[in-house]
């Protein structure tokens, strides 16, 4: 199944500063492992060392979220949208 | 009957407006969806704004104007000369100034028939329940993850909605936490994200109009609980791309297991949020790498003395556009897969804008071998202030 992953800001340095990428797959799990595929970098920021999902990375599939559903085994069909919605505290300004 | 000890009247919800405020409110009375009646209801309400900055400024200033009885302003912050660029209460004559009382003074003259409560002070679990309690609605403004969480908790203990945006670059976000059917911040988000995973400096920055999207969005959800008008944002979650001029919308669910406003809570009071959000660790962790500086003046005079130093400048091209000390350019990123660039046989100085980032670029090439390495204490802000003042701090 083709789908589209939308790519939220503060993770697209990892992305090649893309918004969003098209992966195939059947579940939500597959589309997010395709996507690290893709980015090898962007792993870390989503999955701890074991292979599971984040516990504050919340992920929905259009516009609602996976935990409420099969997780990452949340099948997925063809024009899906999985959005990666980070926590942002804002304006932060940090001094480095 | 007892005697009274106060009288009624102080506390008495106010029933008529003056000539004036009829006048100043005539396109908010003209509208039958707020009308005499949602007026009424405007300047009787008590809204606590945490954080006074982009987020605050449209919020103070549009409650403020349309008629909210009571505004409280929380902030322990000055104004300084970077806020400018978008934080619109205040002006160039405010910089130095306590931020709360400033914002106080800006929307007292924006208008006199409110009451406008300075609080310079900082939101903490000692002062937040006291804080919120003479107040209907708390809204989050502020720009961190403890503050966040202590707001969320503090309201949800004292049962008052949360007005909550947050933005990053060109991105917001906004909703509505502790109504209650609805969803709270912990329902979302359980956990902060662990500080090492928290977006770097060189990705931060905020493009100025986005706070005042963000923050009249969330002075927009304010007025509507006061007036019990329209469809709240409650129970959803809008996402707000700026780049794309995109807003999109996300179910938000109660979670029954919430242990904050879930059936069996496991939070029954408010806690130590930095320790919760690991704050202290990362505070301790960065600063205090321990890795040979060179201070500014020392830098100066050896390249003076035409000692063969190589300058290593670890910030992002945009950041050398702003200035530079005509140092080699390589990201801290990029320093793993360039390494190899470097002449580990000559001596390097690092430096970044305040010497954090070239700390760990130093500590990394350490690691890698080489020897004859500084960090340049302070940064190119302290090159700025004890060298050279003709470069510009940003």
């Amino acid at each position: 199944m083709a789908v589209k992953v939308i790519i939220p800001t503060p993770l697209r340095v990892y992305a090649a500063k893309k918004d969003s990428a098209e992966v195939s797959a059947q579940t939500v799990g597959e589309a997010l492992g395709g996507l690290t595929t893709q980015y090898t970098e962007l792993r870390k920021h989503l999955f701890t060392e074991d292979g599971k999902l984040r516990s504050f990375v919340n992920v929905y599939l259009n516009d609602e979220d996976i935990r409420y559903m099969a997780k990452e085994a949340t099948p997925v069909k063809d024009g899906d949208v999985v959005s990666i919605v980070p926590s942002i505290a804002g304006g932060n300004h940090c001094g480095r | 009957m007892a005697t009274k000890t106060q009288s009624p009247i102080a506390n008495a919800p106010a029933t008529s407006l003056s000539n004036e405020e009829i006048l100043r409110y005539s396109r908010h009375l003209i509208m039958p969806e707020v009308g005499m009646e949602g007026q009424l209801k405007l300047k009787n309400a008590k809204v606590l704004l945490i954080g006074t900055g982009g987020l605050g400024a449209p919020l103070g200033l549009y409650l403020a104007a349309a008629g909210v009885g009571k505004l409280g302003l929380v902030d322990f912050d000055v104004v300084d000369f970077t806020n400018l660029q978008r934080q619109v209460t205040f002006g160039t004559s405010d910089v130095g100034k306590h931020k709360s009382a400033a914002a106080q003074a800006r929307l007292s003259n924006l208008n006199p028939d409110i009451e406008v409560l300075s609080f310079e002070t900082q939101l903490t679990s000692g002062n937040a329940l006291e804080l919120f309690k003479d107040f209907d609605i708390i809204v989050d403004g502020t720009d961190n993850f403890p503050t966040r969480y202590l707001v969320n908790d503090a309201c949800i203990l004292l049962g008052k909605p949360n007005v909550y945006g947050s933005i990053f670059r060109f991105e917001g976000q906004a909703t509505v936490f502790g109504t209650p059917a609805g969803p709270c911040y912990r329902c979302l988000y359980p956990e902060p994200p662990p500080p090492g995973l928290v977006p770097s400096c060189a990705e931060g920055g905020v493009l100025g109009v986005l706070p005042g999207i963000v923050g009249s969005i969330q002075a927009m959800e304010t007025i509507k609980l006061i007036l019990g008008a329209g469809d709240s944002l409650a129970g959803r979650l809008l996402l707000f791309d700026a780049l794309g001029m995109k807003f999109r919308e996300l179910k938000l669910r109660k979670n029954p297991d919430c242990p904050m406003c879930g059936k069996n809570r496991t939070i029954h009071q408010l806690i130590d949020y930095y320790e919760f959000c690991g704050v202290r660790g990362e505070e301790a962790l960065a600063p205090d790498l321990q890795v040979p500086e060179m201070t500014p003046r020392e830098l100066k005079s050896r390249l003076d003395r035409g000692d063969d130093l190589y300058i290593l400048d670890v910030r992002e091209p945009h950041e050398y556009q702003i200035c530079n000390i005509k140092g080699h350019l390589l990201p801290l990123g990029e320093l793993p897969r360039r390494v190899h660039e470097l002449d580990s046989s000559r001596e390097i100085v690092a430096h970044c804008r305040s010497g954090k980032r070239s700390a760990e670029a130093v500590d990394f090439l350490r690691k890698a071998g080489f020897r004859k390495i500084h960090n340049l204490k302070g940064g190119i802000l302290a090159w700025s202030d004890e060298v050279d003042p003709s470069v510009p701090k940003y």
